[in-house]
């Protein structure tokens, strides 16, 4: 009956202790077979699921990208729907390999969180939602207001500033969901509904009557949205961070979805580099030579991964703006691929 | 003990007679529980620091004391967006304590009517209670608040329209817009005849038992009471309005603003529905421990009662609910111990209490999960562990008292 439990215990502990925290999440993704995103919970654009629950949107095509990059197959690419309040400690504790969740890239979250942005594939601001018969015209007109959003959000920071810059007072009412936010803001709960511009007009479409709605002209902050990652563990930071150059590289350079093929025998050494004929880039973040290849086949360019999700003409609209390539008078700007 | 060391093959088992001593075992087990206890809780905090410090997350509680940055629309105590996130914390429990307190006396007051009403001898009003408890204990709890909350904001006129409630102020989808008071000079003098007159009361009550215990001659401590607590006060309103410069009491309303009335006392719609929704839910459980507790009195209490001639409501006041309330008080504090914690559901109609402003928002924004986790649970059980030691003492004095 003796036995020494104590001691026993004790080694236990130890052992269990050592389990290290930082693995090498890219033989992680491939030993499981699959690349575990986490992503909004219904937001049309960025990530939604149809009625079959397939997912679509800029962010699950980032998401994809990255998966046929590594697969070389973009349906291994796995959804989490992560609310805005949960999203962090899902990445943090492993339950996702990468947030491609309309993130905003601040100093916060890159560094008291032990998280890394690595770009941005969407550069967006906060704007304001209001009833046309409200007979509002300026965000400047809002004092008074009550503001329906979302808790666990740049959105709630921003709009404190804005309101105390302007001096202006407001009652906020802060939902964790986003249909909740949706539903209160419709019933007349609020007078205004504050999120990203490119979230404004996603939930306009899911009022009741979209068109009684506008979105004011002042856009109040900046709101890089962009993938993240855990820290600590650069070779997988290098995948999704080039991932996304590569999308970006392929437009600037006429690469397409279509012609990516035609592409590889192409006398640019630029688009060379990028499709794997000539260099080893792949190889040198743990990848196959093909890898651009198969990302670019999976969704498109940046470009088209753009108008097919939430271009002029999708339901949302949007016309690219800031998200025009550097050489076209946008701000999107990916370095060379050598 | 005896009969123990008499068994045979206990005896002469050397060595291994302290061992076999029941008492010692009895502690070398306790000892090992506790040390291992120690080294799982001892092993779970290294493990956590270890994995967050490899992760390069920050730990430490020195963030609470930094700026928030966000607003939160009811506070009891003053907060404003540069507060720090200490003040988060006590605007987040004072808004858990105000739902849960109400929600607790509202649970009460419906549970003992309907649990009474369940045992009534009209067959509507029985089985009107019955539906009740039946609906209401079998739909989960989110969807509740979610239908209380969603049915407040579609009845209610919109932002810039009210129902008006006249003295009670105005009505909307916003909320309540109640009367503020606002306390004059003369209101000292109302407060302390209202504080004179309960003081009076008690001497009065603690008078006329002796004296009907010791002549039998009764008196109306009822009445003399609500005479001196309110009838009193009335007065002296009066004579300080007459004699001080501006009333002593007055109330102000809420006023027209761009997006529909503004001032007054808030009550939000947030608070309206999660409360409804506590409320109703809990009375549905407390009905059936009511119901219970009466009917643990054996009926030969009642027709003792009446046959020593007691009416059916003294019956009922002074025989049955005090041997009842001994069977009721125990289940009834896990039920308000339910209803503090459900109460935490109210992040899901944005309702600011401790788990959605502090254990949710300030922990998103900062990103310090454990810090502000740990906080919120420790709170959560003071809460109810001071609930449970009310109820505790207030079960010791309604106990039986052993004569
Ligand atoms: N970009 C902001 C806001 C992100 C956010 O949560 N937006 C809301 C409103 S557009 C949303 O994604 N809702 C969809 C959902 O929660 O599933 C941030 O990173 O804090």
């Amino acid at each position: 009956m003796k036995k020494p439990i104590l001691p026993l215990l004790a080694g236990a502990a130890f052992a269990l202790t050592a389990a290290s925290a930082s693995a090498a999440t890219l033989d992680d993704i491939k030993a499981k077979g699959t690349l575990q995103c986490g992503v909004s919970q219904g937001l049309p654009g960025f990530s939604n699921p149809d009625a079959q629950g397939n997912w679509s949107g800029i962010d699950v095509d980032t998401c994809k990208a990255i998966a046929a990059a590594v697969f070389g197959d973009a349906s291994k690419a796995a959804f989490t729907p992560l609310s805005a309040k949960e999203r962090f400690t899902a990445l943090q504790s492993g339950e996702v390999d990468v947030l491609t969740r309309n993130t905003t890239w601040t100093m916060t979250r890159d560094t008291d969180l032990g998280l890394n942005f690595t770009g941005v594939n969407y550069y967006d601001g906060q704007g304001f939602m209001v009833r046309k018969d409200l007979g509002v015209s300026s965000a400047l007109e809002l004092s008074g207001a009550s503001v329906c959003t979302n808790t666990g959000t740049t959105t709630e920071l921003n709009l404190a500033d804005y309101f105390r810059k302007s001096d202006m007072d407001y009652e906020v009412v802060a939902f964790e969901k986003a249909d909740e936010v949706v539903a209160a803001y419709d019933a007349g709960r609020c007078d205004v509904y504050t999120t990203d511009a490119s979230g404004l007009y996603a939930q306009r479409l899911k009022l009741a009557n979209p068109d009684d709605h506008m979105i004011l002209p002042e856009i109040i902050s900046k709101e890089p949205l962009g993938p993240v990652v855990r820290q600590g563990d650069d070779q997988w930071f290098n995948v999704v961070k080039w991932t996304l150059f590569a999308l970006v590289n392929a437009e600037e350079l006429g690469v397409n979805q279509e012609n990516v093929e035609e592409m590889k025998d192409s006398d640019n050494p630029a688009i060379k580099r990028l499709l794997g004929t000539e260099g080893s880039f792949g190889e040198s973040i743990g990848l196959s030579s093909d890898w651009a290849v198969s990302a670019i086949k999976a969704v498109g360019n940046y470009g088209e991964m753009f108008e097919r999700n939430v271009g002029p003409d999708t339901e949302l609209g949007i016309d690219r703006g800031l998200n025009r390539l550097w050489t076209d008078g946008g701000i999107q700007y990916a370095p060379p691929v050598r | 003990m005896a009969v123990q060391d008499a068994l045979p093959g206990r005896v002469g088992s050397g060595g291994n007679a302290v061992l076999n001593d029941q008492r010692v075992r009895g502690v070398i087990f306790q000892v090992l529980l506790i040390v291992a206890i120690v080294s799982f809780a001892w092993w779970i905090i290294h493990n956590t620091a270890v994995n967050l410090r490899a992760q390069g997350i920050e730990f430490g509680f020195d963030i609470m004391l930094d700026s928030a940055g966000f607003q939160i629309n009811q506070t009891l105590i003053d907060y404003q967006e540069t507060s720090s996130y200490v003040r988060v914390y006590f605007v987040g429990l004072f808004n858990t304590l105000l739902v849960s307190l109400i929600g607790i006396i509202m649970a009460t007051i419906i549970g003992f009517v309907v649990g009474i009403a369940r045992l009534s001898n009209n067959w509507i009003v029985a089985k009107a209670a019955y539906v009740y408890i039946e609906v209401l204990r079998n739909i989960p709890l989110l969807l509740q608040i979610f239908i209380w909350y969603f049915a407040v904001l579609r009845l209610l006129p919109p932002k810039r329209e009210a129902i008006d409630l006249g003295p009670l102020g105005l009505l909307n989808i916003a909320g309540w817009y109640a009367p503020s008071p606002v306390f004059g000079p003369g209101f000292d003098f109302v407060v302390g005849a209202i504080l004179l007159g309960l003081a009076a009361s008690f001497l009065i009550r603690a008078w006329a038992r002796r004296r009907q215990m010791a002549t039998g001659e009764r008196f109306p401590v009822f009445w003399t009471a609500l005479a001196l607590v309110v009838a009193v006060p009335i007065v002296v309103y009066f004579l300080a309005d007459a004699l001080t410069k501006g009333a002593p009491l007055t109330m102000e309303y809420a006023t027209q603003g761009n997006f529909g009335p503004r001032g007054g006392t808030r009550i939000f719609p947030e608070f309206i529905g999660l409360l409804f929704a506590l409320s109703f839910y809990t009375a549905s459980f407390i009905a059936e421990i009511v119901r219970a507790g009466i009917l643990a009195v054996p009926h030969g209490q009642t027709e003792a009662s009446f046959s020593l001639g007691l009416r059916p409501g003294h019956t009922l006041r002074l025989v049955v609910i005090p041997q009842a309330l001994r069977v009721i008080i125990p289940p009834l504090t896990s039920q308000y111990l339910n209803l503090t914690k459900n109460s935490s559901l109210a992040v899901a109609i944005a309702y600011p209490d401790l788990v959605s402003v502090f254990a949710g928002t300030a922990l998103n924004q900062t990103g310090r999960a454990v810090e502000f986790i740990l906080i919120t649970m420790a709170t959560y059980l003071a809460i109810s562990l001071v609930t449970s030691a009310f109820m505790n003492w207030y079960n010791s004095r309604v106990a039986l008292v052993e004569r």
